[in-house]
């Protein structure tokens, strides 16, 4: 009986003596955080992807109130109605930005670009890229071992098993960037999501010359510059023989589209046309 | 016997094409020669299209300190200067020309006749090396006139000329030693007057005695009365990567190279014993570096050997006078199996880095299953470097370039003796190189900014 009581008496001393400490410490050394970060982290996704250039959204939060602007800042994720109440917060004017959606710059399925090699190392795109151009006849396409698919902390990005390709979910997509920097091949690009979700790109990076890159993937961009010709809005331009459609340029008329010989323009969400039998 | 003391392997070594005597590859019809074909600044095209050349004329000039100018192997006229598809599938510039025959500049000795006079000074022993655009036929083409103008502060001693040929296969080192070994040993003087030396020690491995012979019969019967040079011939215990410049000085004189330091900081400099004989005759018969020696071989390769090959001929015709692409061929292989690297085609020309082509059956080219590690620690006990490859390997796979950074992978030097060793199977070099190559990047970026 004696020693519980000593031991509680005791013990309860040394509880009270260091309460008493602790409490001074934590006066003397307290750090001043402004409350407004814990503010604005709660509006922001959490998601902690990166897509701004901070290393979460706590170091994106704690910028924005340490600068006090808005000017370079956005959250891709979060897109303008997050930002408009961040900016709320911080009592500044909101960058207005258009939402983005990642496309793949690559049409280059199974059926139309054919397998010449088989390769057997580790089955990422980073590595084999540095190993070699790839398993068919063009140097420019998609590996296809999905290293955007692991970057993509959305789930919006899967390879079809049918086509080799990744396939980018619309409506999960954030357009964090996080692919873009994964992809090797620089295949994935941020481009205007569009009235509703409506896009005209040239889904080839293909710099070969015509003939070469034809026989490599009949998909492929072969730098005709038929499309630069149809183009009412000079939105086209061709560059080391494949074409790129300036997307704050482009009308969605889809007259390239039609043009196009080997279909490597995509119009993507418009819908089908009565008279096509599509 | 002596050998290294850390790490290491010893693959079966295969050596199926020992002791065939060198054959001539014929010309080719298009010789196409890449400006890069060494370490550092790619050459700069000296030519122009239409211009008629001579076998030995310099078309593409140094493109910087270290970098090598690049020298026509044909006689004929140039067609173009463009891309050409590497044997990887990635484009790279280089000169096309269309071959009319064999006509070599008038400077050039043709005759096999041996000139064992060098009344030349250090310097101009190092302009003519610049100026044949040779570098280390070891497989790194590192320029070799860099390397004989070792750093002011370090003071060096010892050549060591590699000879060791320990991938497993490849052959020509050795048959050079067989066939050649008067013009080896005058190129092993030539480096030594270079480097104002006295001493050289010239490292074979144990499976090559009578290289070892060669070499010693040569040296007893050319040495002059009252000369001062030493010229040792060491056979070494068969171990895997004995090439390797830090296991090789170690092995033939106890130095260890300190962490990050290069080979004339303990004294020593190393060279290739192809690039012995190419500097005999740069030097010599004024001839630069347009021909290579290949081993091609492979199990089921009819007609597996040796063979000199002008620069520039494509792969194929190489692997025509072998027999062909044998049926059963799964891999073809561009240099050793434990370092070299599979090629996607076979279109492409040889140039100075090729040093032989392995034609592997399907069977023993399929991958293997790859499974779990199980902590063994073979492929820390095999690391010839000291690293922790099991460690390296699953950093490089998360992606986790500052420690990777910190376990020193800037050290490994590709040797595959840990994929070698791996009992699951895991291919642990492909994780580390990457991961090098990115941390490499990363240091480089530090150092600019």
């Amino acid at each position: 009986m004696n020693i519980i009581v000593t031991a509680l008496i005791v013990l309860g001393c040394i509880a009270i003596i260091s309460a008493v400490i602790l409490y001074f410490v934590a006066k003397k050394f307290a750090v001043y955080e402004d409350p407004l970060i814990d503010q604005v982290a709660e509006v922001l996704p959490g998601a902690n992807c990166g897509g701004c250039g901070y290393a979460g959204c706590r170091a994106f939060a704690e910028n924005c109130v340490k600068t006090g602007k808005l000017e370079r800042d956005y959250c891709p994720v979060g897109g303008t109605d997050v930002m408009k109440r961040v900016a709320a917060l911080l009592g500044v004017e909101a960058q207005a930005s258009e939402p983005k959606v990642a496309v793949l710059l690559c049409n280059g399925n199974r059926e139309c670009r054919p397998k010449l090699t088989t390769y057997t190392g580790v089955k990422k795109c980073s590595i084999a890229h540095t190993t070699y151009a790839g398993e068919t006849g063009c140097k420019f396409g998609c590996i296809g071992f999905g290293d955007c698919e692991v970057s993509c902390a959305f789930d919006a990005l899967h390879i079809d098993a049918a086509t080799g390709l990744p396939v980018i979910d619309e409506d999960k997509c954030t357009a964090c960037g996080a692919c873009v920097k994964a992809c090797p091949k620089l295949l994935l690009q941020l481009r205007k999501k569009g009235p509703k979700n409506r896009k005209v790109y040239v889904a080839c990076k293909n710099q070969d010359k015509g003939a070469v890159a034809r026989k490599a993937c009949s998909n492929a961009c072969i730098g005709c510059s038929k499309c630069v010709k149809e183009c009412p809005f000079e939105a086209i331009t061709i560059e080391n023989n494949v074409a790129y459609i300036d997307d704050t340029k482009c009308r969605l008329c889809r007259k390239c589209v039609a043009v196009c010989p080997t279909g490597a323009i995509h119009a993507v969400n418009f819908p089908v046309k009565k008279d096509e039998n599509v | 016997m002596k050998t290294f003391s850390m790490g290491g392997v010893h693959p079966q070594d295969n050596k199926l094409s020992a002791r065939k005597p060198f054959m001539v590859v014929d010309l080719p019809d298009v010789a196409i020669f890449p400006l890069e074909q060494h370490i550092g600044a790619p050459a700069k095209p000296i030519v122009a299209v239409g211009d008629k050349v001579k076998a030995g004329q310099m078309i593409a000039e140094a493109g910087g300190f270290v970098s090598a100018p690049v020298h026509s192997s044909v006689s004929g006229t140039v067609q173009k200067i463009a891309t050409f598809t590497d044997g990887w599938g990635f484009d790279k510039m280089a000169i096309h020309i269309k071959v009319e025959g064999s006509e070599w500049m008038e400077n050039i000795s043709t005759d096999n006749k041996l000139r064992n006079e060098c009344n030349l000074s250090s310097e101009e022993i190092i302009k003519k090396i610049a100026d044949a655009g040779i570098v280390g036929l070891g497989g790194a083409c590192f320029p070799t006139q860099v390397k004989l103008m070792p750093p002011k502060d370090m003071s060096v001693d010892t050549l060591i000329i590699n000879a060791v040929e320990c991938e497993p296969y490849l052959t020509h080192n050795h048959q050079l030693m067989l066939e050649k070994p008067a013009e080896v040993l005058m190129g092993v003087r030539i480096l030594m007057k270079a480097l104002n030396i006295k001493k050289a020690i010239i490292g074979i491995e144990a499976n090559k005695m009578d290289a070892v012979k060669s070499l010693r019969d040569d040296e007893s019967m050319n040495r002059q009365t009252g000369e001062s040079i030493s010229i040792e011939v060491v056979p070494l215990k068969l171990k895997y990567p004995q090439g390797g410049e830090k296991q090789l000085i170690e092995a033939l004189t106890g130095r260890k190279v300190p962490n990050g330091g290069i080979p004339a900081a303990v004294g020593c400099v190393v060279q290739n014993v192809g690039t012995a004989f190419a500097v005999y005759e740069a030097v010599q018969l004024n001839k630069p570096l347009v021909e290579v020696m290949m081993t091609v071989t492979g199990p089921s390769v009819t007609n597996p050997g040796n063979f000199v090959v002008r620069i520039g001929t494509p792969i194929e015709k190489v692997l025509e006078m072998a027999g062909g692409i044998p049926e059963d061929t799964g891999k073809i292989i561009g240099g050793g199996p434990m370092m070299g690297k599979t090629y996607s085609h076979t279109n492409h020309p040889v140039n100075k880095r090729s040093s032989g082509l392995l034609l592997l059956p399907k069977d023993l080219a399929a991958p293997l299953e790859e499974k779990n590690c199980i902590r063994c620690g073979k492929c820390v006990q095999n690391c010839p470097m000291g690293l922790a490859p099991y460690l390296l390997a699953t950093q490089g796979e998360m992606a986790l370039w500052d420690d990777m950074e910190k376990e020193q992978v800037a050290n490994c030097i590709e040797c595959g003796c840990c994929t070698f060793t791996c009992p699951s199977n895991r291919p642990l070099l492909d994780y580390i190189r990457y991961g090098k190559q990115t941390v490499m990047a990363n240091i480089r970026a530090r150092a600019s900014k």
